[in-house]
């Protein structure tokens, strides 16, 4: 890929905002399940529309929306969208509602949102935008597939101006609460601060919604090039890192060219595990940061690693409540977020400051 | 596209049955495959579908699963599917290490979520569904199976999910990125979907009429099915069976469930797969339209239709009165179908036809017609807008 991808807007809706993460101030939580801080999403979304919207809908939409605002960027050519669990609190309704009334006088609106795709289709229509349109749920590398597709197509069509692509997964009543039952959360409700400091299975969980404005286009003051992204299975720790080091040899970077690496860590007990080899061999020499405790594990929350990393760049600063070791950083031009799942998906984003 | 991408492999599970001949069979005889939920747990006994006969334990036995499995039925069809795909394009376990699968889901493995979700809490007996109610951990379970570890994804645009699956690795192997990918979509039927599509009055109580003036609504199916895509230094001496030669994805940004009546979407759909193709108008002998069946659909596709081959319609036919509306999954059994159209040389019915809609006068293929087909567009469009149009062509 010769030109290169710059995000010239960017939005995140999360259980953090800019201001705590770098004011050294972050939201505290003190349950397993935390919601995120609604922005005023009625600067955004009509009230009479927002009534009947989920907040997967809500979040989406809004932070699409303020993404293209901060790119100042009316209409984009195309939307990509990323989410692994989709628009769950109206999946569940529908569902409950077939499960309660045994199939009988059932309202059509929750199945009508429930769709994987509505957030897309919803920021198409809200947008009046008839370009290209996907949805990619492939569970924790969902945004990373919208990612990778974008840029695809932004390779393809070299007059494509604008893709906005982003990620959403929100907390619903039940399903998400199923966490506890699976061990995908801690049994014991801990505060997100000491996230990696309780030695115990699971994680804890939240919800957001992350939306960048792609352009080949340097705008006045991007906030990142997408350099690469990529996402594979590898099963042992001398694959993956045979793995990281063909990405960034391939984007032509050494590792002693990176100069923070934004691991997703959650502070489950054996995941972690694969997290810590890598720590201690392939980003022994880098600022080693983390997220997952100010924003909870979710799907797409590889979108706040993103967001984090735009606004790193921006600032030049790194907040200090992301250090996991005592690194510093000698410049602060290229981040690498590296994600694991389901113990052997794994997923890189590369990004650069323009 | 000079050429295009080859297909070397498809595999398929339908009302119409297990694999490529059966459907093939069904297809030429003009023989449905909607009947009455037999296997489906619904209360809604007298609404049509295109289920298969096959209960999730018989799968299990014939797949050889034991013990506290997590496949649902959707990963078990998807299994099936693209085994076939599989076996037929004679792709061996070393070569699927590096290929990759691209799948289209619309509701996971809510087929079990339904089953379960009100025992999980008190009971932890089949826990292991709660995960597989994501489309994600659908196409997971299928590519786990056959040890597949190339790039992985899920596409989930409702009812233009497979077509965009298709599209995708298409262009991935077009881009470089991929040398080999297995490309396709499954959805089995689910209470969740059934009474969703109930609910908007949009399921007909008859045989679904595709195109046809009288039409009330659409039959559900079930199924699923999978191509082999490969890049040219691989094929060597293996049969092409057709090659994916346009692609075209737009947004009909109208509703969130209803479709333009003009079908702009469709429209700019099917203008950019055939400039992708690089094909003029006049060449395109054969539409598999999207058709389901209801009001708004047929009207909004036939305009678009209409808009774009002005005068000189092709021949086209909705198999959606065969299968029932596969959801996620019907633009993967349409491109088989497309594919057995080129290699037929045969145009299969549209079912159930018998007067044109006043509002566009268009009259489908009704009988089985023999015709000589270089090109074939398969229609999906889905809920949100999305609207797929693909072109398959012979292999030249």
């Amino acid at each position: 890929m010769s030109k290169n991808t710059y995000i010239t807007g960017i939005a995140g809706i999360s259980a953090q905002t800019e201001a705590a993460i770098f004011s050294g101030e972050p939201m505290s939580y003190h349950t397993n399940i935390f919601h995120s801080i609604a922005p005023d999403f009625k600067e955004y979304i009509p009230a009479m529309a927002l009534r009947r919207m989920s907040k997967a809908i809500k979040m989406g939409l809004t932070a699409g929306k303020m993404a293209l605002k901060d790119a100042n960027m009316e209409l984009p050519d195309a939307i990509i969208t990323g989410t692994g669990e989709g628009c769950k609190q109206d999946t569940e309704k529908f569902l409950e509602s077939i499960l309660e009334q045994e199939e009988a006088l059932l309202t059509p609106t929750s199945f009508i949102q429930s769709t994987h795709n509505t957030v897309g289709g919803q920021i198409a229509l809200n947008l009046g935008c008839t370009g290209y349109n996907v949805t990619y749920c492939q569970e924790s590398a969902s945004l990373e597939s919208a990612l990778i597709d974008a840029m695809l197509l932004l390779t393809e069509k070299p007059d494509l101006n604008s893709v906005l692509v982003g990620g959403v997964d929100e907390v619903s009543n039940k399903i998400t609460s199923f966490g506890y039952l699976t061990n995908f959360l801690k049994q014991q409700e801990i505060n997100n601060l000491d996230l990696f400091t309780q030695k115990s299975e699971g994680t804890i969980t939240s919800e957001g919604a992350f939306f960048f404005n792609l352009s080949p286009t340097r705008t006045e003051k991007p906030y990142a090039i997408l350099k690469a992204v990529d996402n594979f299975k590898a099963f042992n720790s001398v694959e993956i890192v045979e793995r990281i080091n063909l990405f960034l040899s391939k984007n032509e970077i050494a590792h002693k060219g990176l100069d923070a690496v934004l691991i997703g860590k959650n502070g489950d007990l054996e995941q972690d595990l694969v997290y810590e080899e890598l720590q201690k061999s392939a980003f022994s020499g880098t600022a080693q940061l983390a997220y997952k405790h100010l924003a909870g594990d979710f799907n797409t929350v590889c979108g706040f690693a993103v967001w984090l990393s735009c606004l790193i760049f921006k600032r030049q600063q790194i907040p200090e409540v992301l250090r996991i070791n005592d690194i510093s950083e000698i410049k602060l031009e290229s981040i690498l977020i590296y994600n694991l799942s389901s113990n052997n998906n794994h997923s890189l984003i590369l990004l650069q400051k323009p | 596209m000079k050429n295009g991408v080859a297909v070397t492999g498809m595999g398929i599970i339908s009302a119409l049955g297990n694999g490529v001949a059966a459907n093939l069979e069904a297809l030429s005889k003009g023989q449905d495959g909607i009947t009455y939920p037999e296997i489906l747990e619904t209360i809604h006994t007298e609404l049509p579908v295109g289920e298969i006969k096959i209960t999730n334990s018989e799968f299990e036995h014939n797949l050889g699963l034991k013990g506290n499995h997590s496949l649902t039925r959707a990963a078990m069809l998807g299994i099936i599917a693209a085994s076939e795909a599989i076996e037929s394009s004679g792709l061996s376990e070393k070569e699927l290490l590096t290929t990759g699968f691209i799948s289209g889901s619309s509701v996971g493995g809510i087929d079990a979520t339904e089953i379960h979700y009100l025992e999980y809490e008190s009971s932890a007996e089949n826990r292991q569904f709660i995960p597989a109610q994501h489309p994600g951990f659908t196409t997971n379970s299928i590519s786990g199976y056959f040890k597949i570890q190339g790039y992985t994804t899920t596409v989930s645009t409702a009812c233009s999910s497979a077509a965009n699956a298709i599209m995708l690795g298409a262009r991935l192997i077009r881009a470089g990125e991929l040398d080999r990918v297995i490309v396709g979509g499954t959805d089995c039927l689910t209470k969740f979907t059934l009474n969703g599509f109930n609910s908007l009055k949009i399921l007909s109580d008859q045989k679904c009429k595709p195109f046809d003036d009288s039409r009330n609504g659409l039959n559900l199916g079930e199924g699923a099915a999978y191509l082999v895509l490969e890049a040219e230094h691989l094929i060597g001496e293996k049969e092409v069976l057709g090659r994916v030669t346009g692609y075209g994805n737009a947004n009909d940004a109208y509703h969130q469930t209803a479709s333009s009546d003009t079908g702009k979407g469709a429209f700019m759909a099917m203008r950019d797969a055939i400039e992708i193709a690089g094909i003029p108008l006049e060449n395109i002998d054969f539409i598999n339209a999207h058709g389901t069946a209801t009001r708004n659909n047929d009207l909004s596709e036939s305009n678009a239709i209409k808009r774009i081959f002005q005068s000189k319609i092709p021949d086209f036919s909705s198999t959606k009165a065969f299968t029932g509306h596969t959801l996620a999954a019907a633009g993967a059994l349409e491109a088989v179908f497309s594919l057995l159209s080129l290699q037929q040389d045969s145009i299969f019915p549209n079912l159930n036809f018998s007067k044109p809609m006043l509002e566009t006068g268009l009259v489908p293929i009704t009988e089985v017609k023999f015709r000589p087909i270089s090109n074939v567009m398969s229609n999906s469009f889905g809920f949100g807008g999305n609207c797929t149009s693909l072109i398959f062509g012979r292999d030249e």
